[in-house]
């Protein structure tokens, strides 16, 4: 069959992968609800997390769309919605597919008319990620187990255990918000537009759980986050422009 | 206990099936591709774009699912492998349902939310992206729109900063030295940047946790 990047042959190709991921989705979905509700989860709760999830995915999910705008150049478009919608994060497809056309002498503007460079940069990004796909299934199970007794042991400790684990985790990112600011000393301002963003965010979300405590507005707390989200984003239009933009070019971990 | 036991148990075998299927799947596409047009790969560059890919990412995927199945639960941590985009999307989502219904994630309460949160959000990021690359002729400008590059390329500052918000107000006295290491940390050490950030979430997890525990023995908490 003659090769073309956007043959709807790699869309019935990639789409059935993609729609086996959304069948797995659905079924742990379905099940975690039944679970919820012979856990004895109100139904209310269930209902909020549902929305607010889905609410919240849309502006991260809007960003990675604008990755697969941009790796559609060279790749077309089957490949980066197939990478992209599943598995990988931006940041790793475009790195992977950089190296894979970097190979060729490729740039990122140019359209693959080739097949076997097309694979090429499949087996590439595929290969490259292999690691964790085949590991999660292999120990999650350990881990998990681990983690329940240990919170059955020691009701108090295994709360602040949990606490203190996703402390470490935003703890690492804010280090990483300010990683530009060293930069500051030779007049690079622009490690301060991550600062700046965070910052917007950070009061816009406080607010809004003042607000939702002294007013009683319950549903605020439900899509505090993706509205400090928006903020946040929307804000680093402005913050950019101050300081001449926001250096660091891949972003998404 | 014993139905407790059997639901968690059936995640697993479910989460492993599924996983290794997908596995399979994904695996296959580069082969169905080569039948399909009657290629094969350029060895040579296969090569080099490998060396230049596995070495990093695989030792961040590695070190990312250590990392993340205590905070993802067993559920959560199936689907957000197989459907990416773990820290900027998946993660602070969990992580929010969790707070609001105000469950931990070592709970099979916690576990069951997390696992509607990231399955919804794998849903709806599946079918925003489906209904962009439909669009993608007219969204184009808009998403390539320099005035807004920055809004899309600075989601993760203003998704930690709220999160931020919500754990330092409930941890106050915890909170204080993570934060300044880490705040040393990549201020000084250049290394430290967008793409090593993965590697610096299980020190920082690790030092956070060592942390309470002496202060939890202390009865500081």
């Amino acid at each position: 069959m003659e090769f073309s990047v956007n043959n709807p042959i790699l869309f019935i190709i990639f789409g059935v992968v993609i729609l086996a991921v959304v069948a797995q989705s659905v079924f742990f979905l379905v099940r975690a609800i039944k679970r919820a509700k012979e856990l004895g989860i109100e139904n209310s709760t269930v209902k909020k997390t549902i929305s607010s999830a889905a609410v919240f995915t849309i502006a991260p999910a809007v960003a990675v769309l604008v990755g697969v705008v941009a790796l559609s150049k060279s790749l077309g478009i089957a490949l980066p919605w197939f990478r992209l919608s599943i598995i990988g994060s931006i940041t790793y497809e475009t790195v992977a597919a950089s190296n894979a056309l970097n190979a060729f002498g490729i740039g990122a503007e140019t359209t693959i008319t080739d097949p076997s460079v097309y694979v090429t940069v499949l087996w590439v990004m595929t290969l490259g990620i292999a690691a964790s796909l085949v590991l999660a299934p292999l120990v999650t199970k350990k881990i998990q187990n681990g983690m329940m007794k240990m919170g059955m042991k020691d009701k108090k400790w295994g709360e602040i255990f949990n606490n203190a684990m996703f402390l470490g985790m935003i703890s690492a990112f804010l280090g990483y918000v300010f990683c530009d600011v060293t930069y500051l000393k030779d007049g690079y301002l622009q490690g301060l537009t991550p600062v700046c963003v965070m910052a917007v965010s950070a009061v816009v979300m406080a607010i809004l759980g003042l607000l939702s405590k002294k007013c009683n507005i319950k549903w605020l707390t439900d899509y505090a986050l993706p509205i400090s989200l928006i903020v946040g984003m929307a804000s680093a239009i402005l913050f950019s422009n101050i300081f001449g933009g926001y250096v660091i070019p891949e972003i998404t971990a | 206990m014993k139905k407790n036991l059997s639901y968690m148990d059936s995640v697993h075998r479910y989460g492993k099936i599924w996983g290794i299927s997908i596995f399979v799947l994904i695996f296959l596409t580069p082969f169905v591709v080569s039948i399909i047009f009657s290629c094969l790969p350029d060895f040579k560059a296969l090569g080099q774009g490998l060396l230049a890919t596995l070495p990093m990412y695989w030792a961040v995927g590695i070190v990312e699912v250590f990392t993340y199945v205590p905070m993802l639960g067993a559920g959560g941590t199936y689907l957000s492998f197989v459907t990416g985009n773990i820290s900027n999307l998946k993660l602070p989502c969990a992580v929010d349902a969790m707070e609001r219904a105000n469950v931990k994630a070592s709970s099979e309460e916690g576990e069951v939310i997390s696992t509607i949160s990231i399955a919804v959000s794998s849903i709806v990021t599946t079918l925003v992206i489906l209904l962009g690359v439909i669009l993608i002729i007219p969204l184009t400008p808009i998403l390539e729109s320099p005035v807004l590059d920055p809004a899309f390329n600075m989601i993760l500052p203003a998704l930690f900063g709220g999160l931020a918000v919500v754990f330092i107000s409930k941890n106050a006295k915890l909170s204080v030295l993570p934060i300044i290491l880490m705040l040393v940390l990549f201020i000084f050490v250049p290394a430290l940047n967008a793409s090593t950030v993965g590697i610096m979430v299980p020190v920082g997890v690790l030092f956070t946790v060592a942390v309470a525990r002496i202060m939890y023995k202390k009865g500081m908490l």
